[in-house]
């Protein structure tokens, strides 16, 4: 990342928003809105020193996952590009009680601004790559797995945080009361994907995960270690190999999906503990296991609001939400819409290998399009005869892409409309609303569709066939 | 055993969305009757009235018209253009004395195979009950042929 904010050839836009994209491949108009961040990142330094003396602690949903802190004024991790901070306005006393300033007081090069208005901004580009990422799936909908109701069920980014070196434990595996290290964990695979409830689709990087934080409890904690799996998808490369290394450390595998997670005892040995109830399909017994832990591994979902990007940016979603490719096979980078590419998680879930292959891949396409300096288009395009257009004008309104112009009457001559080719996108409303058929369509003409027409009521048998 | 009625179905289909939710059909391998006969336009916008009265003067028993999601076309707007054209052109036809739900219109997204399957089968089935369109003085000689090699078909 810090390479690509230091580059010279690329523009980074942090904490900003696409807000219109008008126009066609090599020649789109983007609008982005540059939220306010309240920090003047041309005398920014990135010293940090406004986020230590800021006073307000606020918990960070976003990148602690909720189990850490940061303050009002921040960046999202220590590591962050670029390295300006943002003001969260909510949360920060100044803007909340209209005193505090602390972050301004302590700023050695002045650049804190209160007053810093959001500011839009005008580019052309030829290309747009979307890599809009996903949203994690919400335990809380699948009540009877207790997360945010039972507080030693965590989520796969809660784990993520509470095993890192950098996290809100300095990566000691805990349980919620932040001092007891857990004897037995239970890993729930499948959490809101290959369930017809929530997604039918398998979210792909659950298994690898769950493999990966059996190792690690393991290896910090020496806990006991189940896994509840539906089936192992350790599909690619080093995959299997690494199930097999996290089998032979003695975790423990349960083929079931988990029926509910409870705190409610029934048997001794259970007081105080989590009981995970489930079938054990393996065996085909029901099961009620007591762990200290329980972590579930929570699918991948759609962006929340990936139908309307998708509608700014003119491609589609599929069902689910994810953007639609051109091809599922033979072209997953590009979509419909010439000039618009899609990577990683935003074309369906997938994992970081696949993520990055894809990035290149849409980066090259891009690059190549660049390079060929022009492109080739559809020649569908609609024309008028100028002779049979009686200038009536109803094809001026029909057309989105204000690709009609009217000629007026001059010298004698006659008005008439004229497509302008450029312009024109061949959709052929025009030519269905021509009444005098003065406008023709290449490649779907009236004559050629009646052709067709004609020949699936089998009724040109015999005719010649047009050459 | 009496011979099922097998209606003839034309259907427009846009390139972007309703021709590749029939294509995602296929590579699905979802199954629907070949009652219908689909023509693919750039833009449901492109339907003219007179393909449609075309296909009806010609012996087609219904016509679908099929286009992307409101909001979804690729050419902006012009699906509303379509819609546009299908109630006006529903009024047309009932007043020359056909049933109204001979013309239909629906919606479908690149994605949507498994609907635009379900839907034509169900569309299929309502002509199928609603019988022949019969024209008062009778064009049907060429249609009775198809109708047969429809039927081998189906059969």
């Amino acid at each position: 990342m810090v390479s690509v904010g230091s580059h010279k050839n690329i523009n980074l836009m942090a904490y900003s928003e696409v807000t219109k994209v008008e126009g066609y491949v090599g020649n789109f108009t983007v609008t982005v809105r540059k939220k306010a961040r309240y920090v003047k990142e041309a005398d920014c330094t990135g010293c940090g020193i406004c986020q230590e003396k800021c006073p307000k602690k606020v918990i960070d949903q976003a990148y602690e996952a909720g189990v850490g802190y940061r303050k009002a004024i921040y960046t999202p991790f220590p590591q962050a590009v670029p390295k300006y901070p943002v003001i969260d306005r909510d949360n920060c006393t100044f803007f909340q009680k209209g005193t505090c300033k602390a972050c301004e007081k302590f700023c050695a090069s002045n650049a804190i601004d209160f007053k810093q208005q959001d500011e839009y901004v005008t580019f052309q580009v030829g290309n747009i790559i979307l890599a809009t990422g996903y949203d994690l799936f919400d335990a809380r909908r699948i009540s009877q797995y207790g997360y945010g109701r039972l507080a030693n069920v965590f989520t796969n980014l809660e784990f993520e945080r509470l095993s890192s070196a950098g996290g809100p434990t300095g990566g000691k595996i805990v349980l919620r009361d932040g001092v007891t290290v857990p004897q037995s964990v239970g890993i729930v695979h499948c959490v809101g994907s290959r369930d017809k409830h929530y997604n039918n689709y398998c979210s792909v990087i659950c298994c690898m995960q769950s493999l990966k934080f059996a190792h690690l409890v393991k290896e910090k904690t020496g806990a006991t270690v189940y896994n509840f799996y539906m089936d192992m998808r350790t599909a690619f490369k080093d995959y299997d190999e690494f199930y097999q290394r996290v089998l032979d450390e003695g975790t423990l595998f349960v083929r079931g999906r988990v029926a509910e997670v409870t705190d409610a005892a029934r048997q001794s040995g259970e007081e105080g503990k989590l009981i995970v109830q489930v079938e054990d399909t393996l065996i085909g017994k029901q099961r009620r296991i007591p762990v200290d832990m329980v972590i579930l591994s929570a699918g991948l979902e759609p962006r929340h609001d990936s139908k309307q990007v998708g509608h700014l940016f003119g491609i589609s979603c599929a069902s689910a939400g994810w953007f639609i490719e051109r091809h599922p096979k033979l072209d997953p980078v590009a979509t419909m819409t010439e000039g618009i590419f899609i990577a990683g998680c935003a074309q369906g879930p997938k994992d970081i290998p696949a993520s990055v292959a894809q990035g290149a891949a849409a980066a090259a396409r891009v690059v190549g399009k660049v390079q060929q300096k022009e492109i080739a288009v559809e020649p569908i395009r609609a024309s008028i005869d100028k002779e049979r257009c009686s200038a009536c004008r109803i094809c001026n309104n029909q057309c989105p892409f204000t690709a009609i112009n009217f000629i007026e009457a001059k010298n004698g001559a006659r008005a008439y409309s004229e497509v302008n080719p450029a312009l024109c996108q061949g959709c052929g409303t025009c030519v269905a609303a021509c009444p005098s058929g003065a406008i023709a369509g290449t490649v779907f003409s009236s004559k050629q569709i009646t052709a067709q027409l004609n020949g699936l009521m089998l009724l040109n048998i015999g005719e010649a066939v047009p050459a | 055993m009496a011979q099922q009625f097998e209606p003839l179905i034309i259907g427009f289909t846009c390139n972007w969305c309703s021709y590749r939710a029939a294509d995602s059909a296929g590579s699905m391998r979802l199954k629907y009757p070949p009652n219908i006969r689909l023509i693919r336009l750039m833009c449901s916008g492109r339907i003219d009235t007179t393909f449609v009265l075309q296909a009806f003067a010609n012996g087609a028993d219904a016509v679908l018209i099929s286009g992307c999601h409101p909001g979804d076309c690729h050419y902006v707007e012009q699906n509303y253009k379509a819609q546009s054209r299908f109630l006006l052109m529903r009024r047309m036809i009932a007043q020359m004395g056909i049933e109204p739900q001979r013309l239909q219109l629906l919606w479908a997204s690149a994605a949507e195979g498994t609907i635009f399957a379900a839907e034509v089968t169900k569309m299929i089935e309502e002509i199928r009950k609603l019988g022949p369109l019969n024209w008062k003085g009778g064009q049907l000689s060429a249609v009775s042929h198809q109708r047969s090699a429809i039927a081998e078909v189906a059969v």
